[in-house]
């Protein structure tokens, strides 16, 4: 697939949040096999530079890094943080989300349709953190944002895909733009559940960090994200309402 | 002259804000800055100069989802 002219083969986004160590993100990340990973920025002590030990571990990783505005509430605050994710990871890219309340983490939409013009009047490229919202996503993409990132249920929920029909329909009403399954994923069949969709690719965190063991889990993913896809390139079975024998009944033996 | 770094109330006595940095401690670091909430990129904290009751927010990478 294609994320702003750059061809990244790997269809798992992979957080770097809530490990239990730098040594188990490390290896998650690898067996993940992410080409990219999201990042934030966050205050740094002078008298304990945390930050810096960790963009030293993403730099050997060698993956491409997404930063994140997340927490940010307001334009401002998108805006600010994204120019300041921009000089210190030296990327263009920015996952853009402005956040509605709390409670639920989902996207203020309105908010994030500003940032977003905002921030492409800068020169940002844009990956925003949205609903499935068909006139949303129009706007966003109006605005010059050229990936989509819906997501699947709230962030760190587990609950998976909440609205199947709204993300075909986003599908379906946008074929040719990225689109990116941000939030909710749970366990890997969510994952492959969002890939037969014919979704682009899976952003997640909370599933592989928390996981008993984040290295399996992340390999997990990755087999489930690649089995999903190959499903949705493969053509499904159109499913019916009555059963249809597989064994040919043709040349059955008559033996009652 | 007193500054709130990253929500701190701090003493410092540089005029622009690379000095300031040099003096907490930060010489060096992979950092972003910002003044009263407005993004200084690196090649302008210079010549931004600081004054009494500013608010400085120095961030950098940290885990993110």
């Amino acid at each position: 697939m294609k994320l702003y002219e750059i061809e990244i083969a790997s269809r798992l986004l992979l957080g770097t949040a809530q490990y239990p160590s730098p040594a188990i993100l490390s290896e998650s990340v690898k067996a993940s096999a992410a080409e990219i990973v999201t990042v934030s920025l966050r205050r740094e002590a002078a008298d304990h530079l945390a930050g810096q030990a960790f963009w030293s571990l993403i730099r050997e990783l060698g993956v491409r890094v997404l930063p994140n505005t997340a927490g940010c509430y307001s334009v401002k605050e998108a805006v600010t943080t994204a120019q300041m994710a921009r000089e210190v990871f030296n990327t263009r890219w920015i996952k853009l989300e402005v956040i509605a309340d709390a409670e639920s983490l989902a996207p203020n939409v309105i908010h994030t349709i500003e940032a977003a013009k905002e921030l492409i009047a800068q020169g940002f490229e844009v990956f925003p953190y949205t609903t499935e919202d068909l006139g949303i996503a129009e706007k966003l993409l109006e605005t010059g944002c050229r990936v989509l990132m819906p997501w699947g249920s709230p962030i760190g929920s587990a609950r998976g895909l909440n609205n199947l029909y709204g993300l075909k329909m986003l599908r379906a009403h946008f074929p040719d733009v990225p689109m990116i399954v941000d939030a909710g994923i749970g366990v890997p069949s969510h994952a492959a559940q969002a890939m037969e969709l014919g979704l682009d690719a899976v952003l997640l965190n909370t599933a592989v960090a928390k996981a008993g063991n984040p290295v399996h889990m992340a390999r997990a993913f990755a087999i489930a994200v690649a089995a999903g896809r190959l499903a949705y390139q493969s053509g499904f079975l159109e499913p019916r309402d009555m059963a249809a024998p597989s064994t040919p009944v043709m040349g059955r033996a008559t033996l009652a | 002259m007193q500054i709130c770094l990253n929500g701190k109330w701090r003493d410092v006595g540089s005029e622009s804000l690379d000095q300031a940095l040099s003096e907490l401690g930060y010489q060096g670091a992979t950092i972003a800055t910002a003044l009263n909430g407005t993004f200084v990129p690196q090649d302008a904290r210079g010549m931004t100069k600081i004054k009494e009751g500013d608010r400085i927010e120095i961030v950098a990478p940290m885990q993110g989802g």
